[in-house]
């Protein structure tokens, strides 16, 4: 979708200020919504695509006026009232007078827990050959799906070169709306930063995104 | 159960108590135990952090045969230094030499190598990190203090996808006679995301 989350290039969000000695949390709240999202993503009843989209729907206002963890902390509500697992009054009344629906994966105990602490694994057998090659020329296709996609909308309708294969990877596009992994081709895709940003771009910058093989064209 | 009935005057902020709210709930629900929930809180605040991606960029420093090998497999090369010797698949290490600076960024959410280098700074999760990075590198890395020569080229890394990457850095001059453990100490997190520079020897900072 072409939501506020899709970021890149755009002006006046002001000077980035990097704070000294930062703490992992800075409230108490922050790691508690952190490990509650984890945990419950780890359920087996949404994906992490499924959880990306659930930020990337957010209302707009909502989205830019929140910190990083509120924003968690709304998605995970969010996806909690929309997966039947809580109610919303249950979040105001802070209790539950019903038992809990069986997770798919059960409890999240402290057994679980190295198990989250490791990245899942994304790569997958190819489903077919690779359509392009580590120098070839390839544009970004000029698409605009209305649900969740990985491909910025700062690249799209570009030409860049294929810098790597990076071999067959869940498609995001699809297990977003459960429809199973369909495997593609990955690649690392080199784009000239006069070519994104025409003469207003930086000297001597290039931009490269991971894109998905449905995401590129040939360019004759 | 946790409860909302604080004195007047309590610092307990609106998030505070809705998120005490849903633990509250998940846990009634059987969910989730509040033990595992700090056992994961824990894991990140103790033992997942930049110093095992430095342990890699030391060793790479010190080992040419490292180096290749964390250039050709990050996976592979990091994952002894990692919490639990694993790191993710398709870990990505790219090199930083004289003519070419490398800078990573995540435009569509914070994408970021966390069992490599920890949680995110709030920087790198900002709304402004993320936009600009990829158009106005070079101004960026200004406001870090990383002011580049214009005959050094700028790589910017989006990570769209997950694939997650790691800079490697150049070696500080003045370090021949430093061994491995030394080297790690002069590796902070800003200069294996590409906005910053290893530490000189001499402590300055």
């Amino acid at each position: 979708m072409d939501g506020i989350h899709d970021l890149g290039g755009m002006d006046g969000f002001g000077a980035i200020v990097p704070e000294r000695d930062e703490p992992v949390f800075h409230h108490r709240w922050e790691g508690r919504a952190f490990a509650m999202s984890t945990a419950m993503g780890a359920a087996g009843e949404w994906n992490i695509d499924m959880g990306r989209h659930g930020i990337e729907r957010l209302p707009p206002v909502v989205y830019l006026s929140s910190s990083y963890y509120e924003r968690w902390l709304r998605r995970l509500e969010l996806m909690l009232i929309e997966h039947g697992l809580v109610l919303e009054d249950e979040l105001v009344n802070e209790r539950s007078g019903r038992a809990g629906r069986d997770l798919t994966r059960g409890t999240f105990t402290t057994e679980r827990v190295p198990t989250v602490l490791q990245r899942g694994s994304f790569t997958r057998e190819p489903q077919g050959p690779p359509r392009f090659q580590p120098d070839q020329r390839v544009r970004a296709r000029n698409i605009h799906p209305r649900s969740h996609t990985r491909l910025p909308c700062y690249v799209r309708g570009r030409t860049g070169v294929v810098e790597r294969l990076l071999g067959a990877n869940v498609f995001p596009d699809s297990i977003v709306s459960g429809k199973g992994e369909d495997p593609q081709w990955l690649y690392t895709i080199r784009f000239d930063g006069r070519e994104l940003w025409g003469d207003d771009a930086e000297p001597g910058t290039t931009v490269s995104v991971d894109a998905f093989e449905p995401y590129l064209e040939a360019v004759p | 159960m946790a409860t909302h009935e604080e004195p007047t005057g309590s610092t307990l902020s609106e998030l505070d108590l809705r998120v005490r709210a849903l633990e509250s709930v998940l846990i009634q629900q059987n969910y989730v135990t509040s033990e595992a929930l700090d056992a994961i809180v824990e894991a990140h605040e103790t033992r997942i952090g930049p110093h095992i991606g430095a342990r890699a960029v030391a060793r790479a420093w010190v080992s040419a045969t490292y180096r290749a090998a964390l250039l050709a497999d990050a996976t592979a090369a990091v994952a002894e230094f990692a919490d639990d010797g694993h790191v993710g698949d398709q870990l990505i290490a790219v090199e930083n030499t004289q003519d070419v600076h490398n800078v990573v960024v995540c435009t569509l959410c914070s994408c970021y190598p966390w069992d490599v280098l920890g949680l995110p700074p709030i920087w790198y999760k900002s709304d402004a990190y993320r936009s600009r990075t990829v158009k106005q590198p070079r101004t960026v890395l200004a406001e870090f203090g990383l002011h580049l020569e214009p005959t050094v080229s700028v790589r910017v890394w989006d990570s769209t996808a997950e694939t997650r990457y790691l800079v490697l850095p150049m070696r500080p001059a003045g370090t021949d006679d430093w061994d491995e453990q030394q080297l790690a100490t002069l590796v902070d997190r800003d200069c294996m995301v590409g906005v910053g520079l290893p530490k000189a020897p001499g402590g300055a900072d």
